[in-house]
């Protein structure tokens, strides 16, 4: 086991920086082959509109055009729609193509491409084609989409609802709020834009004379989009296609899903024999990136005398977007419904959630996915539950934990969590924070007229969705396994190729950390190949914090694999018998005489020489492995926020951030903290400043990054981390996911710091994000006695 | 109609004849082939392809190859000398101050503005001088320890 040694839990710099760092990375954008085309789409400026006509010509005709394409072409192609990875029971499927062809239901919806010898003479030639439309009324929000008398979307899809799914039992859930104390909460989880800093690009070069196609794509799971792309799009034969993700510049989600544009320019490369590229403009991204998040809900939470929950009824309309995106329907579900348990023993939960068609840009997994929606649900009922109860929000949330002694925990919303100790985050969090002085503080500076608020969030999540067997019955159309094959050189230097996918993650550091530590041999001398579908064993990609738990467990699997066979070599050639032989830094030795050893490279060499191997074994040493984990992993932790509101502007400043996180055993704690870091910053931002905002006609009025507010380095505070350490029993590893745990549990914290604060005020409730004007408009309202 | 400009990238004088609306950016990438300048939005406001032109940072999306006709360019392929790395990205390295490394060569020729102009900042200075940088991995949390690893470095000197 890698316990023992070095460097596990290590916090060593990491390997791929001095590439990124000297401006040496291979981005998609960075890729240069020759003769390649530039592609340019011809977007909807309409959010709803039938296509009346399309004229190309004056487009074909543009200096240094190649080709123009329309959805016409491509359905005359029998390019086929955009597939969706997970049915629910009864979900209306409609079609999703590539480029549209009667009807656009979006601004952004492609419509047409142009191909060109340069990116100038493509976007000159866009101008240039003339597309007539008739507009349509159009619908954006949630619930209006399923008022009576909204325009229908899809025809397959009445009323724009797309699935109704609940969990939990409802009856139960009913008896449980009779007679109890309970709150309720009208709560939108506002609509989220990716806004990963490397826009998508794709890069595709079909030769005719092999027939072999190569995409580069800014894909998070290039095997996935390989899958989806030839068997369901393009048909082009599985073997015949490679797809590459090399660098990729941050993912948070978008960049798992297939897109129009990658299918588009494949398509494309293999009509024209040339290289087509394509690389998103900013605004393209903020009109075409899946967004994420856009929940609109009633909660209700039930609670006994003495303060315990005994109810949770949660209603939820998640709106879609125009078409299904790759991973849809699973988010405001499976990774949203299941959650609402939290940490809490909750003895009845129903949750109802309606998918509904809108004319907005399609909405999928978005960092957290599902979990940061069920966190702020949660949390924010249980503080609202605290206050009307009159209890502090951290005793409320301790006297409400699952027990330590409660493990495996069956939730009523089909979970089972395989292990977790709630109280020592809570406690060590509480102590970080000195949250009696900061109780004393805020009654001073109550006093002065000064609104510093204290907020919790205790969180679960659960990561590395598991086993594929279940992922298959609850509707996943792929599996959810990990790869990894590795392969010992002759001269005992290793290459792993992993199905992981890194970008940001540093995988090449940690995973070969694993490694190194597993075969006792120097981190220099193992390498990591991931993102090559022609180097890497088929693989399910970086998605849901799944990658180390997973992905690194797939790894372990390999090397037992190989440690294994070069003990059979070793004792070959120590005389020894097998069972007699131990595997220890490096060495096999015999039991008991550590000098009748092997080096590892000396078995490596001899695994290849095969001048003296075993009678039978074969020469060589490399293996393979598939690990499909038996659950989740449950992440969980107390995350303090503390804000000061100021009363007369409205203007929200973080004064300090504590995070306490459990993600099992960790690799490198120094990647652990950077990666709960900008997720905290993610969902920070949700709560104060980030929303996708459409007009009523259905223009996104947040398209640029002038208008959409991400956070600067000025408006966020330094981090206090810490973690406790519950390891995962699921995985050889012990580790658990730690890609989303900030932005899970950050949203909840903020707003109930920020809630918290205007308590005195009279203001218990105002819907993300909380911004300065939102807030003295609320100040305003409670002060005139009207509600909040 | 072409121009004919000529730019001193990272001490080597270059000539070429470009469209006049060609950006400095796409020059530097398209017909220099230096990659390491990003291009993270249209705005000017991600701050991923900035590079120091006559000793300034500059975003190079908006300015435009022929504005940048007879000066002088530093991207970040010129920072480290003789194979050495510069204090600012042994900082970045040491701090963990990039994930993704998309926004990381804007980052670097930011901080190294910032801190030839003030040499000791303190982190508000330093936050608030980002304010053009945008960064989604990191919270800024490590950036801005990776840009106070180099001062102190630097200050050594």
């Amino acid at each position: 086991m890698a316990t023992a040694t070095k460097l596990f839990g290590s916090s060593i710099k990491r390997r791929e920086d001095p590439r990124f760092i000297t401006g040496k990375g291979i981005y998609t954008d960075d890729v240069k082959l020759p003769g390649t085309t530039c592609a340019a789409f011809v977007r909807s400026p309409h959010a709803h509109a039938r296509i009346k006509s399309v004229n190309v010509v004056k487009a074909k005709a543009s200096p240094g055009v190649v080709a123009v394409f329309t959805g016409r072409d491509l359905a005359n192609a029998k390019v086929g729609g955009l597939p969706c990875g997970w049915l629910l029971p009864g979900i209306k499927l409609p079609p999703h193509p590539a480029l549209a062809v009667e009807t656009v239901r979006y601004v952004g919806d492609a419509v047409a491409v142009v191909i060109a010898e340069s990116a100038f003479a493509a976007k000159d030639a866009v101008e240039k084609v003339e597309i007539q439309y008739e507009v349509l009324p159009a619908v954006t929000n949630g619930l209006s989409a399923v008022e009576k008398g909204a325009p229908t979307l899809h025809s397959v899809a009445p009323g724009n609802i797309c699935f109704t799914w609940s969990i939990g039992d409802k009856e139960k859930t009913e008896g449980a709020f009779r007679g109890a104390t309970v709150v309720k909460q009208h709560l939108v989880n506002q609509r989220l834009i990716p806004n990963a800093m490397e826009p998508r690009a794709s890069l595709a070069s079909y030769e005719p004379v092999t027939g072999d196609l190569t995409l580069w794509v800014t894909s998070q799971n290039p095997h996935v989009h390989r899958l989806l792309m030839a068997a369901f799009v393009l048909g082009i034969p599985e073997h015949k296609m490679r797809v590459i993700a090399p660098d990729v510049g941050g993912g948070f989600g978008s960049k798992i899903f297939v897109y129009p544009e990658e299918v588009v320019v494949t398509w494309a490369s293999k009509q024209l024999g040339r290289p087509v590229k394509w690389t998103a403009e900013r605004r393209e991204s903020y009109m075409t990136d899946a967004h994420g998040r856009d929940h609109i809900t009633d909660a209700e939470m039930a609670f006994s005398k003495d303060g315990k929950i005994i109810g949770l009824r949660v209603k939820t309309h998640a709106n879609l977007g125009a078409y299904l995106s790759t991973f849809a329907p699973l988010i405001p579900t499976y990774l949203y419904g299941t959650l609402l348990s939290g940490l809490y023993a909750i003895p009845a939960i129903y949750c109802e959630v309606v998918g509904v068609f809108t004319n907005t840009t399609p909405v999928d997994a978005y960092r957290g996915a599902g979990r940061p929606e069920a966190t702020y649900v949660l949390e924010r009922l249980v503080d609202l539950g605290a206050r009307a109860l009159k209890t502090d929000p951290a005793e409320i949330r301790r006297k409400n934990f699952i027990p330590a002694d409660k493990f495996p925990y069956q939730t009523p919303v089909a979970l089972a969590y395989d292990s977790g100790n709630y109280g020592p985050a809570l406690d060590r969090a509480l102590s970080m924070a000195d949250y009696r002085k900061l109780r004393a503080d805020q009654e001073r500076l109550r006093r002065e007229g000064r609104y510093l608020g204290i907020g919790f969030s205790t969180y679960i999540e659960a990561c590395g969705p598991a086993p594929s067997q279940v992922a298959g019955a609850l509707g996943a159309q792929a599996g959810l396994w990990e790869s990894a094959h590795v392969r010992v050189h002759p001269t005992g230097k290793v290459t792993i190729y992993t199905g992981s996918h890194s970008h940001g993650q540093g995988h090449e550091t940690t995973f070969t950390q694993i490694g190194a530590d597993e075969l006792g041999i120097p981190w220099e001398d193992v390498e990591l190949v991931h993102g090559d579908t022609a180097a890497i064993p088929f693989g399910m990609g970086s998605y849901g914090s799944r990658s180390t738990a997973v992905g690194g467990s797939a790894i372990v699997m390999s090397l037992n694999k190989i440690k294994e066979k070069g003990r059979k070599i070793a004792a070959h050639l120590l005389e020894a018998a097998e069972g007699d032989v131990v595997f220890e830094d490096g060495k096999f030795f015999v039991r008991g005489a550590p000098s009748r050893a092997k080096t590892f490279q000396e078995v490596a060499l001899m695994a290849y020489l095969a001048h003296n191997l075993p009678p039978g074994l074969e020469p060589g040493l490399e293996a393979t492995s598939f690990f499909d984990p038996p659950n989740f992993t449950f992440p969980f932790g107390t995350h303090i926020a503390v804000a000061e509101v100021d009363p007369e502007t409205g203007q929200v400043k973080i004064l300090r951030y504590v995070a306490v996180d459990d993600v099992g055993r960790v690799v490198n704690p120094m990647i652990v903290d950077g990666m709960v870091h900008g997720g905290i910053a993610q969902g920070v931002a949700q709560a104060l400043w980030e929303s996708g905002v459409y007009d009523s006609s259905g223009q996104l009025l947040t398209g640029t990054m002038m208008d959409y507010a991400l956070p600067k380095a000025d408006q966020l505070p330094f981090f206090e981390t810490d973690r406790t350490e519950t390891p995962s029993p699921v995985n050889p590893l012990g580790v658990k996911g730690a890609g989303e745990t900030g932005t899970i549990a950050s949203t909840a914290a903020v707003a109930n710091a920020v809630m918290d604060a205007l308590a005195p005020l009279g203001v218990s409730h105002i819907d993300l994000p909380l911004t300065p004007d939102r807030i003295w408009r609320a100040i305003r309202g409670a002060k005139k006695g009207g509600r909040a | 109609m072409n121009r004919a400009i000529s730019v001193t990238v990272n001490g080597k004088t270059r000539k070429h004849e470009v469209e006049p609306r060609l950006l400095l950016v796409h020059y530097l990438r398209e017909v220099l082939n230096l990659t390491g300048t990003h291009v993270g939005c249209d705005t000017s406001q991600c701050g991923a392809c900035t590079v120091i032109m006559n000793d300034m940072a500059v975003k190079s999306c908006t300015i435009l190859a022929v504005q940048a006709d007879g000066s002088k360019v530093l991207t970040i392929e010129g920072l480290a000398q003789d194979g050495q790395l510069h204090p600012i990205q042994e900082g970045f390295w040491e701090e963990h101050g990039l994930q993704c490394g998309f926004c990381t060569p804007g980052m670097i020729m930011q901080a190294l503005q910032m801190l030839q102009r003030n040499p000791k900042p303190t982190d508000a200075e330093i936050r608030h001088g980002l304010e053009g940088n945008l960064c989604r991995c990191t919270g800024y949390h490590n950036i801005v320890k990776a840009i106070q690893y180099a001062a102190k470095k630097m200050a050594r000197k």
